[in-house]
C-alpha cells in the first residue's frame, strides 16, 4: 500500500474556492481567476511508496509548500483526497487528525521552527512529548537521536547557541525521534549555506539507508532534487508537470519548461558509470597463454590487459613486460602474472561524480562491473573528461566550469561510499587531466582514445578473432 | 419627539443616563458583587501593606527588587521608600500601591484572555479594537461621572476607572505578541499533533511573554497616572493628597505627594520590567554562545 496517495488535489485560497476549481477543471487558466481566488495547487495526483524519497521541486510560488501542507492536513484541500496509509486526511475529525500527525507524519521546516525557550534536548523530544512519552524516557530517546544526527553532547544548549546547520539537525532529530513512518521536509536545507547543505543531504541519504522512511522532500534546488530523489515531481504554477526518476527528468523532459529547468543541472550526480563506460576491448581470459595475450596487446596497441575468468568475472590485469618475459620463458598460462593492486572497480550504478577521485589516481581505466562482479565496461579518464565536455550542446560552456567546481563534492560522495582511496583536490584533477603521458596510460587498455581511432570496427573484430582463436 | 433639522438637538447624554440607570437596577446584584470584591481586595491589600512597621515593608520591597533585578534597584528602592516615610506620606503611598495593584491585577486578568481571543478570532479583534480606542481616547474625567453614578464614591470607582483606563495596552500588546509568534513554530506544534491549548501554553505564550510583559508594564504605568483622578472621586492615597493640595494651593504637599508618586512609579516600573527579562525565552536567549 502506498504511504501517501494524493488524487486530484486542488487547493484554492479565496472566497469562492469551489467556483475556481470548477473553472480550472473546465480548462481556465489560473491567472484569469485571481479575482475569485488563488489556486495554489491544481489537480495534483501522485503516490509515495514506503521507503521512497519523493522530491517535489519547483520555483517559489509553484505551490510546493502548499502541497506538502495538505499532506499533513495543515491545509485542507479544496477538493480531492489525500490518503495517508489508506485513510483520507481531509475527512478526519480534529482528534484523528492530531493522532495521525503525532504518530504517522513528522515534519522538518525550512527555518527550523525550533522552540527558542527550550533546550536542544527538549526540542528534540517535542514530538515524543506530544505522544505522551514519560519525561525521562523521552529525554533519553531524544539524546539518542541527537547522537544519530551528530549533535551528541549539545542537548543542554539552546537553539540560538547553534549554527544554522546544527539547528536543522535538531529539527531533523525532532522529526526522527517521533519515529513516524512518513517524514515531510519543507525546503529543509534551503536556508543553509551550500557546503552545510551538501553535508546534510549526504547525511540524510546515509540515515535513509538504515531508516527507510517515506520522505516527501520539497526543494527549489534541482541539484538537490536530483541527488536525493528516488522520484521527482516538477511543479509549475500549481500543477505537477512531470513525475519521474532524475534520469527520466533529465533525459526525457515532459515539456520545454522542464527542459529549460534541467539545463544547468550538475549531471555528474545523475549520470552513472554505466552510462559513460566503453566496451572493454583489451580483455583476455585468464586461461590463455602469454603469446595470445601478447598478440591482443599488439592488436589493441596497449601495454596492459584486463583479465577475466570464463564467466567474465574481473580478476585483475597483466602488463606487457611480464607477458613478454613469460612468453620468452615458455610459460603456458598468464594466471600467475595477474595483478589486482592497480585495478579500480566501480559499480555501473555509481554516479559519475564519484568517479573522479579514482580516475585521477589510477594509471589504468576504471573497470565497471555489474552487481555480480562481471566486467561490463571500462572508463578511461579521457572518456570521463570527454563526457563532461560534451554534455550536450544546450548546456554551453558554463556547466564545464560548474562541473570542475563540483569535483570536490564528488570526491566526498566517493569517500562516503568507500570506493576511492585517493582524495585529490579539484586543482590536482585539473592538472592531471591534460598531460599527454596520462593520455598514453589511458590508451593502454582501450586502444586509441575515442575520436582518434580510425577504425573501431576492425579493433572489435580483431578481439573477437583472437577470442575465437583460443 | 419633534426633531428640527435646522436646530438639531439630540439628547444622547440623557439617553445614556437612562441606560445606566436601567443597568443599575437590572444588574444591581452584579454591581454589588463587583463592589464587594474590589472592596475586599483593596481592603486586605491596604491592610497588609500599611500595618507592619515601615522598615519591615521597606525591607520587603527592597528584597523583591533584589530578586527581580539586582542590588542596585534594591538600594534605590530602600532610599526611595525611606524618603516617602520621611515626607510623612507612608500611609497614602501604601493606599496608592494597593489601589494600583488591585486595578492592575484585574486589568491584566481581563486584558490577557481578551488579547489572546482577539489574536485567535478575527471577529473578536474587529470588535475589540474600536472599543479599546474608545476607552483610551475618551477623557478619563468624562467616564468618571457614570462610574460614580453606578458605584458612588470611594475606592471602588477609583479602581474601576483605573481598570478601564489602564487595560487597553494590555489587550493590544497581548494580541500583537501572540500574532507575531513565528508562524512556522506554531505550524511545527500542529504538525506534531499538539492541541490548540497545548500550542498556546507551550509555544505561543512563552514566545509572546516578553511583549506581554511590556504590555503589563504599560498597564501599571497608566494605572499610576490615574491615581490623581482616583483621588478626585474620593479614593484615599497620594491622589487624594494631591487633590487636597490643589484645592488648598498647598505647594509643599503637592510637590511631596507628586514626588512620592514618582518613586512608587519607578519602583513598579523597574520591577515589572525586570520580571519581563526573566521569562524562559529571555533566559534562554541570554545563555552564552
Amino acid at each position: 500500500m502506498s504511504h501517501i496517495e494524493a488524487s486530484h488535489v486542488y487547493k484554492v485560497f479565496g472566497k469562492r474556492e469551489q467556483e475556481v476549481v470548477k473553472r480550472l477543471e473546465a480548462g481556465a487558466d489560473r491567472k484569469d481567476l485571481t479575482q475569485l481566488g488563488t489556486a495554489a495547487v491544481i489537480d495534483a495526483s501522485f503516490s509515495v511508496e514506503p521507503g521512497e524519497i519523493f522530491v517535489v521541486m519547483g520555483l517559489s510560488g509553484s505551490g510546493k509548500s502548499t502541497l506538502i501542507r495538505t499532506i499533513n492536513g495543515l491545509w485542507k484541500p479544496t477538493t480531492g483526497s489525500i490518503k495517508i496509509m489508506g485513510s483520507d486526511i481531509a475527512k478526519m475529525d480534529a482528534r484523528t487528525l492530531r493522532a495521525t500527525r503525532r504518530d504517522k507524519i513528522s515534519m522538518v521546516f525550512q527555518h527550523f521552527a525550533l522552540l527558542p525557550h527550550r533546550t536542544v534536548r527538549e526540542n528534540a523530544a517535542y514530538g515524543l512529548e506530544m505522544q505522551k512519552v514519560p519525561k525521562a524516557e523521552r529525554m533519553e530517546r531524544a539524546d539518542t537521536w541527537l547522537d544519530t544526527v551528530g549533535l551528541g553532547g549539545w542537548g543542554d544548549k539552546y537553539p540560538h547557541q547553534l549554527s544554522g546547520g546544527m539547528r536543522q539537525r535538531v529539527g531533523l532529530a525532532r522529526a526522527l525521534a517521533a519515529e513516524t513512518d512518513i517524514l515531510l521536509m519543507d525546503e529543509a536545507f534551503s536556508a543553509l549555506d551550500p557546503l552545510i547543505r551538501r553535508e546534510m543531504q549526504e547525511q540524510l541519504i546515509e540515515l535513509q539507508e538504515t531508516l527507510s522512511k517515506t520522505i516527501v522532500f520539497i526543494t527549489h534546488d534541482l541539484n538537490e532534487a536530483m541527488f536525493l530523489g528516488d522520484r521527482i515531481a516538477v511543479m509549475r504554477d500549481g500543477r505537477i508537470v512531470q513525475i519521474g526518476t532524475s534520469e527520466e527528468i533529465l533525459t526525457e523532459p515532459a515539456n520545454d519548461y522542464v527542459a529549460q529547468f534541467v539545463q544547468d543541472v550538475d549531471r555528474t550526480r545523475v549520470l552513472t558509470a554505466g552510462s559513460v563506460m566503453e566496451r572493454p576491448n583489451a580483455v583476455v581470459q585468464s586461461n590463455v597463454g602469454p603469446r595470445v595475450a601478447l598478440h591482443t596487446m599488439q592488436e589493441q596497441k596497449v601495454a596492459a590487459l584486463l583479465v577475466t575468468d570464463r564467466h567474465r568475472k574481473l580478476l585483475g590485469l597483466v602488463r606487457d613486460r611480464q607477458v613478454v618475459r613469460a612468453a620468452r620463458e615458455g610459460q603456458k598460462s598468464i594466471t600467475p602474472l595477474i595483478e589486482t593492486k592497480d585495478v579500480l572497480r566501480v559499480n555501473e550504478n555509481d554516479p559519475l561524480s564519484s568517479l573522479f577521485a579514482p580516475a585521477s589516481s589510477s594509471i589504468v581505466p576504471l573497470a565497471v562491473t555489474d552487481d555480480k562482479e562481471r566486467l561490463i565496461g571500462v572508463i578511461p579518464r579521457v572518456a570521463l573528461l570527454q563526457t563532461m565536455a560534451s554534455i550536450g550542446p544546450d548546456t554551453g560552456e558554463i556547466p564545464v566550469i560548474d562541473d570542475s567546481g563540483e569535483l570536490h563534492a564528488g570526491e566526498k560522495v566517493n569517500g562516503d561510499h568507500g570506493a576511492g582511496q585517493a582524495q585529490a583536490s579539484p586543482q590536482d584533477l585539473a592538472a592531471e587531466a591534460v598531460p599527454q603521458e596520462d593520455l598514453g596510460a589511458d590508451e593502454s587498455l582501450t586502444g586509441p582514445a575515442p575520436g582518434l581511432e580510425d577504425d573501431a570496427a576492425s579493433d572489435a573484430t580483431a578481439t573477437e578473432r583472437k577470442e575465437d582463436g583460443l | 419627539m419633534n426633531f428640527d433639522p435646522l436646530n438639531p438637538r439630540f439628547p444622547l447624554g440623557d439617553f445614556v443616563h437612562e441606560v445606566i440607570r436601567w443597568l443599575q437596577s437590572a444588574l444591581s446584584g452584579l454591581i454589588g458583587g463587583v463592589r464587594w470584591l474590589l472592596d475586599l481586595l483593596y481592603g486586605s491589600l491596604e491592610y497588609t501593606l500599611a500595618t507592619p512597621i515601615f522598615l519591615i515593608m521597606i525591607a520587603i520591597f527592597a528584597a523583591v527588587a533584589w530578586l527581580a533585578s539586582g542590588w542596585k534597584l534594591a538600594v534605590v528602592t530602600a532610599i526611595g521608600f525611606y524618603l516617602i516615610r520621611a515626607l510623612d506620606l507612608w500611609l497614602p503611598a501604601m493606599q496608592t500601591m494597593a489601589l494600583v495593584l488591585v486595578a492592575c491585577v484585574m486589568a491584566i486578568l481581563l486584558a490577557i484572555p481578551v488579547g489572546i481571543l482577539a489574536a485567535k478570532v478575527r471577529a473578536v479583534s474587529l470588535v475589540v479594537k474600536p472599543v479599546l480606542d474608545f476607552m483610551q481616547s475618551m477623557p478619563a474625567l468624562a467616564y468618571l461621572v457614570p462610574v460614580i453614578s453606578v458605584f458612588s464614591i470611594g475606592q471602588v470607582p477609583g479602581i474601576i476607572a483605573t481598570i478601564i483606563f489602564a487595560m487597553p495596552p494590555g489587550v493590544r500588546l497581548t494580541e500583537l505578541a501572540i500574532r507575531q509568534v513565528d508562524h512556522e513554530v506554531v505550524e511545527a506544534g500542529q504538525a506534531f499533533g499538539a492541541t490548540a491549548w497545548s500550542i498556546l501554553r507551550k509555544i505561543q505564550l512563552p514566545l509572546a511573554m516578553p511583549t506581554i510583559m511590556a504590555g503589563i508594564n504599560q498597564v501599571i504605568m497608566l494605572a499610576l497616572s490615574m491615581v490623581v483622578l482616583a483621588g478626585m472621586v474620593g479614593a484615599q492615597g497620594l491622589g487624594g493628597e494631591i487633590v487636597g493640595a490643589l484645592s488648598r494651593v498647598n505647594v509643599p504637599l503637592g510637590v511631596e505627594a507628586g514626588l512620592a508618586v514618582v518613586i512608587v512609579a519607578v519602583y513598579l516600573d523597574r520591577v515589572t520590567a525586570a520580571l519581563g527579562h526573566r521569562s524562559p525565552l529571555a533566559r534562554a536567549l541570554k545563555a552564552s554562545t
